[in-house]
């Protein structure tokens, strides 16, 4: 019914889309120009990071201000000119205890809610599942998608030249240094197990909005997950020095419905080009739903 | 009474070339570090002025013409080489600050020259070793510079994997003889380091002036003691740990390949059980220097001394068990990781405690704000932020969004290139009329302060924001969204660079001038033993050992 409606509201405002780009509403999560803070958290993980990142933030602010404060009366009160007769003070138990007391308490605060936040990290709210194997080379990706049928393909830094053949003009949704030639496909709202390892030298897959960052070790296999809330792209890049492309190795997960991921994956599973294209044509088709339908 | 002794002596004192080159004189020894330590300074700052020019802008500027220039390579290899070029600028960068600058200007120049006058001793336990111990940086210098021009991987040259050289891109990924004279560079380094820690700990044990118990001894001697065990104990676990990486590249050990069952984290591991104690060993000396100079402009004793010196024993203690916080995305168990975080976070507690302190001996003091105390001023508070977001970082679950992002390189430069290196010019400032007995223009010292500080807070800071935003380090091209503060940050660097110039002018300006500073430019507050001296000292100092009460 509801898609009913929206291909009415497309027909009825066909000329208005017209105008519009054909992914004028899409999303994509990725650092922003003067950025000042975390990327927008797309896990409920990220979240936790972040509200944990700005707890801290508040301790450190008022450490510092409170240092600066006690410098600044010093400068003014205790200068030459103000305080010719320096005092002979140089001991104080009392206060001695009492700067090292404070800190350790404001640890305690600090440390309580970190070994939450670590022990959530490494307690996935339920089963994974979907298993991808993210094996790191110098300097691209093979994502192994580990399904009754197992298959696997390579992710690399999207080339300037690529881009029109690909349909990724859009540099706004494909930015230069993050888009990739073939994304890691997930669905929505989906416990999703990576599991990490690499075949040369040490890289980093990282996901900033994810909250994920781990290791890819050459001869281990490390694990890590997410459950991505919202649909769209989601950039990060290798984070261990690689080697002379190591700022050319960038990760894109693209997140999809459940019913796209099941589409695309069974065409996936024989024809990777060919499951993208389809997947690609039919998200720029909803995006032109919902910007007509705007 | 001194300087009659001096003149006495006069016939024995070597002159010329062999004066310096055959010197077992502390003074003249730490001399020669101070001076090696600009020189080196000067080429680590001129690569990290590289590396900022190469990223004022998304895309590829400097480096693919540097290749260019230097390595004669042209087109895509240019733009390739050009590429690891920058991974070598970076590697060396570290290794030079560190290796070369930070530890040969504050221990083999400062404490060098400050320690045995401050504790009242002739020279040190070991003049001939001190000798040596100067003399293998040199060729170990020269080794880092030179491996920069030979090959590494193919169509690179210079070592390109950081200064951590994790394994398996410092083995199989860098097969070129680079990374062998890197190795080499660093052993010698560092034997020359040990070297120097065991002169250190046998002439402070042993060669105090009758009366200078531990607890009576300066807090700079108690840094350097503190800080040389750090390196005794240290250092041949790095030595070790490069040398499995030698004989993994040339002699078919396995300790860090996986195919053969090794491990790369191994690596990783012995680099941190050395590396982390290593960022102690830049920033204690800085803490005693920082005590000595916030005590005598405040014309104060040092508040707390006993907590000040065992603060500093504290956080070398407690400096060994927390390496493998470098490593919370390696893959390491949970229950690991709440160690390391738990033992990372107790070290902030020292920390605070010599914060305070500094504080508290400004408390009721009569504070001038000569060039020192300027520079003393700005460690404190630089000092801080570094402090506080590495209490941020301790949190594995925290740092799991900020390791190996900007926001690492903003922490640690915080600590590093705004704490320990303004402890050095705090040092510089209060030291040189001591040591070259001119004082300086305390007009061209103090800009060189102001514009230091806008610099480096200009480099810096930003690379907060940019951490937090997702910007991976150790990358010669980034993302477009990263430019603005990218931009930002590599016009602090030309700012810190001029305060560089600002340096040399001044210290070329003071030996012109010879405005003579007198054995005590400082006044009252300047307690210690050097003080009692004529500046410079006599060739030999304390011939009749002085008194403490």
């Amino acid at each position: 019914m509801r898609k009913f409606l929206a291909s009415a509201k497309l027909l009825a405002g066909a000329a208005a889309a017209g105008a519009l780009l054909s992914s004028a509403s899409a999303y994509a999560d990725q650092p922003q120009p003067w950025e000042t803070s975390f990327q927008t958290p797309a896990t409920e993980m990220m979240r936790q990071i972040e509200w944990f990142g700005n707890y801290t933030f508040a301790f450190i602010v008022v450490i510092t201000l409170l240092v600066l404060v006690l410098l600044a009366y010093c400068i003014l009160r205790f200068r030459a000119s103000a305080n010719p007769v320096p005092s002979r003070t140089s001991h104080n138990t009392l206060i001695e205890v009492i700067w090292t007391v404070g800190p350790v308490v404001v640890l305690l605060l600090i440390a309580i809610p970190s070994f939450q936040l670590l022990t959530a990290q490494y307690t996935p709210p339920e089963e994974a599942k979907l298993t991808v194997k993210a094996t790191g080379n110098q300097w691209n990706w093979d994502y192994e998608y580990q399904v009754d049928k197992t298959f696997s393909f390579n992710s690399a830094v999207l080339q300037d030249a690529d881009r029109a053949k690909a349909g990724k003009e859009d540099r706004n949704l494909y930015p230069r240094l993050l888009a990739v030639d073939n994304e890691l496909v997930v669905p929505v709202n989906t416990m999703t197990r990576v599991l990490i390892t690499a075949t040369d030298v040490i890289h980093s897959f990282a996901v900033p909005s994810f909250g994920i960052k781990m290791d890819a070790v050459p001869g281990r296999t490390n694990e890590t997950w997410f459950k991505a809330e919202k649909e769209g792209l989601y950039y990060g890049q290798c984070s261990q020095l690689c080697g002379k492309d190591h700022a050319f190795m960038p990760i894109a997960v693209r997140v999809v419905s459940d019913a796209q991921f099941k589409t695309w994956l069974e065409t996936a599973k024989t024809d990777v080009p060919a499951a993208n294209k389809a997947l690609m044509a039919e998200i720029d088709g909803t995006n032109k739903v919902a910007a007509a339908g705007n | 009474m001194a300087e009659a002794q001096a003149h006495d002596h006069h016939d024995h004192r070597p002159h010329g070339w062999v004066r310096w080159v055959y010197s077992t004189n502390h003074k003249d020894i730490g001399t020669l570090y101070l001076i090696f330590a600009i020189i080196a300074g000067i080429i680590g700052g001129a690569l990290s002025v590289a590396i900022r020019m190469e990223l004022q802008e998304p895309g590829i500027q400097i480096f693919s013409g540097l290749a260019q220039m230097v390595y004669g390579m042209q087109g895509d290899a240019a733009i390739d080489g050009g590429k690891s070029m920058y991974n070598a600028f970076g590697a060396a960068h570290g290794l030079i600050m560190i290796f070369f600058m930070v530890m040969p200007a504050l221990i083999g120049g400062f404490a060098n020259w400050m320690v045995p006058i401050m504790i009242g001793a002739p020279d040190m336990a070991f003049p001939r070793m001190n000798n040596i111990s100067f003399w293998l940086l040199p060729p170990a210098f020269l080794l880092l510079l030179g491996s920069m021009f030979v090959p590494s991987a193919p169509g690179a040259f210079g070592v390109g994997g950081g200064w951590t050289i994790y394994p398996p891109l410092s083995t199989s990924g860098q097969p070129g003889p680079a990374m062998d004279l890197a190795i080499l560079s660093i052993h010698i380094a560092g034997a020359s380091s040990i070297l120097g820690a065991i002169n250190f700990i046998t002439t402070i044990f042993n060669m105090r002036a009758p009366g200078m118990t531990m607890h009576k001894m300066p807090l700079f001697a108690w840094a350097v003691l503190i800080t040389a065990f750090l390196l005794l104990l240290s250092l041949p676990v790095l030595a070790g740990g490069i040398t499995m990486l030698l004989t993994d590249r040339n002699f078919g050990t396995s300790f860090f390949v996986a195919d053969n069952g090794g491990d790369p984290l191994l690596f990783q591991h012995l680099f941190w059980f050395f590396g982390h104690p290593e960022v102690y060993i830049l920033i204690l000396p800085g803490f005693g220097i920082i005590s000595h100079i916030v005590s005598t402009f405040s014309k104060k004793p040092v508040f707390g001394y006993l907590g000040m010196a065992y603060a500093m024993v504290a956080i070398g203690a407690v400096g060994f068990i927390v390496w493998a916080h470098h490593m919370y995305t390696t893959g390491l168990s949970l229950d690991t990781q709440r160690y390391f975080v738990f033992a990372t976070m107790v070290i902030a507690v020292p920390t605070g405690v010599k914060i305070f302190s500094w504080i508290a001996t400004m408390w009721g003091g009569s504070i001038s704000f000569k060039p020192p105390m300027l520079w003393a001023l700005g460690f404190i508070f630089l000092f801080t932020i570094g402090g506080v977001t590495g209490v941020q970082l301790a949190n594995a679950g925290l740092d799991r969004s900020l390791h190996d992002t900007y926001f690492v390189i903003a922490h640690f430069h915080y600590v590093l290139s705004l704490g320990a290196v303004f402890a050095i010019f705090a040092g510089w400032y209060y030291w040189f009329p001591k040591m070259t007995g001119y004082m300086y223009s305390p007009v061209i010292a103090n800009t060189h302060f102001w514009v230091t500080f806008v610099g480096v807070n200009l480099i810096f800071f930003p690379q907060h924001f940019l951490g937090l935003a997702g910007m991976p380090r150790r990358t010669v091209d980034y993302p477009d969204a990263f430019a603005g503060w990218n931009m930002v940050s590599s016009y602090g660097s030309y700012i810190a660079a001029v305060g560089v110039a600002i340096f040399l002018y001044g210290v070329f300006e003071a030996f012109q001038k010879k405005r003579v500073a007198g054995a005590n430019p400082w006044g009252e507050g300047a307690t210690t033993l050097e003080w009692q001296l004529p500046s410079p000292p006599p060739f030999h100092q304390w011939e009749q050992l002085p008194k403490i009460k």
